[in-house]
């Protein structure tokens, strides 16, 4: 199993046997030995934390533009925008962010480029969730009611003017909660950072496991620090949500 | 630079995981088809005491990463192979999405549906499976689709529990022959000319029930 991953920092294998029937009860669940550790490894896991929240918002940052970028290009009115733009966005989605890390991590630099391992997790993030966020951005522009677009028409307002006074505006409101599903999917899927040597939430914790022992205790951390961003992540888009549906004038929001 | 004889040597390998790939992504997804409608009736049906934890636990799944979960199930249950726990972990991951959508099939079944049921006092059992239950999933089938296909594309992650599948062996068979462009590339291509069909198909059945 050492063939896995030359980079696989996470010390993986089941342990000993032996070992479970005492973590499962209480002798090593939450002891003071795994308390005072996890005390002490507060600032690593803080780190942790934040690299974890660093890729997250880089990551949809990169995610929205190529969204945008893409979803727009959809729209076009020539047909070869539009074809060479589902072409990259089914190629994007097609091919696995799995493998297109990887692919970034091991395969690029034998082609003479080599980039930051976190630089390779913003990448591969935000190509491939901004290939779904392609769907969503020309998905909620079609939605806008074409009547709003012949009113700014009549109006004499020229194409940019109406994409951004007429119908970014209310396409945005119908983008959030799509785009909330998706920064959700992001985030949970960091953890395979650990596996391209940074040192990401998973990594830190992962290291507390290896220290103490504490493997249910540490696991049961780590998945509640990841529930909890998400929590506060949905939070925040469903404020958005509001605010966006607000200033249009509609009410609610925010399921 | 690429190698066409690391390429020529790698094809094999890889599609030999290909096989495992397959084979996780069918009985991961027979597992999340048939937990998540079980999650999806018992917050409906169940009791209070039972449905609201299950909607908790279901939220907590569909919010932390599987690879984590999958981590942690490996290593605190023992006895189990590699590829079980996998197909069990992904597919329960997968489940809690599923009934989600299965929640909002149901609910899209016309409330004259259940009004007929009850002027003809069809029993409950009845009423479900031969009247909701049928149209319900007819609603969701492009969704289900779409979740397989997703469902396929997440299958590297069993590499991490050392699942045999594509990526494990592109992964092996790029560090021991120094060859990852030519493997990566390969599984990358393979993926693709197996995911894109698919998608085609599911954009096709989700136009023909559209009507």
């Amino acid at each position: 199993m050492n063939d896995l991953l030359p980079a696989l920092p996470l010390s993986s294998g089941p342990p000993a046997s032996g070992f479970l029937s005492s973590d499962l009860l209480s002798s090593d669940f939450l002891s003071s030995d795994f308390l005072s550790e996890t005390v002490r490894a507060l600032p690593s896991i803080a780190g942790g934390l934040l690299v974890t929240l660093e890729a997250t918002l880089l990551g949809a940052a990169l995610a929205l533009v190529v969204a945008f970028a893409l979803g727009l290009a959809a729209l076009s009115r020539r047909m070869l925008v539009r074809g060479a733009s589902r072409a990259v966005v089914e190629f994007l989605r097609g091919t696995s962010l799995y493998v297109q890390l990887f692919w970034l991590f091991f395969a690029l630099p034998m082609l003479g480029f080599r980039l930051e391992p976190l630089a390779c997790g913003v990448l591969a993030f935000g190509l491939n969730y901004g290939a779904y966020g392609a769907e969503v951005v020309r998905g909620s522009i079609a939605a806008v009611p074409a009547a709003q677009t012949e009113a700014a028409i009549a109006l004499g307002m020229g194409p940019g003017l109406r994409l951004r006074r007429v119908v970014l505006p209310q396409a945005y409101a119908l983008m959030i909660p799509p785009f909330k599903n998706l920064l959700i999917q992001l985030l949970k899927a960091t953890p395979l950072l650990s596996l391209v040597t940074v040192a990401d939430l998973t990594f830190r914790i992962d290291q507390l496991r290896s220290a103490t022992g504490g493997t249910a205790a540490a696991y049961l951390l780590l998945l509640l620090l990841y529930f909890g961003v998400a929590v506060l992540l949905s939070a925040g888009m469903n404020a958005l949500e509001r605010s966006a549906k607000a200033r249009l004038g509609q009410e609610g929001g925010g399921a | 630079m690429w190698d066409m004889e690391a390429a020529r040597a790698a094809l094999p390998v890889v599609l030999s995981g290909f096989g495992v790939t397959l084979l996780a992504t069918v009985l991961g997804f027979a597992v999340a088809v048939v937990a998540g409608l079980a999650v999806a009736l018992v917050q409906r049906s169940a009791p209070r005491w039972i449905a609201l934890p299950v909607r908790g636990l279901a939220a907590f799944v569909r919010s932390t990463p599987v690879m984590v979960q999958l981590f942690a199930v490996w290593i605190l249950v023992p006895g189990l192979n590699a590829l079980t726990i996998g197909v069990l972990v992904l597919g329960l991951h997968y489940a809690t999405y599923l009934s989600e959508v299965y929640r909002a099939g149901i609910d899209a079944v016309p409330k004259g549906q259940w009004e007929a049921c009850a002027a003809l006092s069809l029993p409950r059992r009845r009423v479900w499976r031969a009247v909701i239950l049928p149209q319900a999933v007819r609603n969701v089938l492009p969704s289900l689709g779409n979740y397989a296909v997703s469902l396929f594309k997440e299958t590297p992650f069993l590499s991490v529990i050392t699942v045999n599948e594509m990526v494990h062996e592109a992964n092996s068979f790029g560090s021991t022959h120094f060859a990852y462009l030519e493997s990566f590339t390969l599984a990358a291509v393979v993926f693709l000319l197996a995911s894109w069909p698919t998608s085609l198909l599911v954009r096709r059945l989700e136009a023909r029930l559209a009507h």
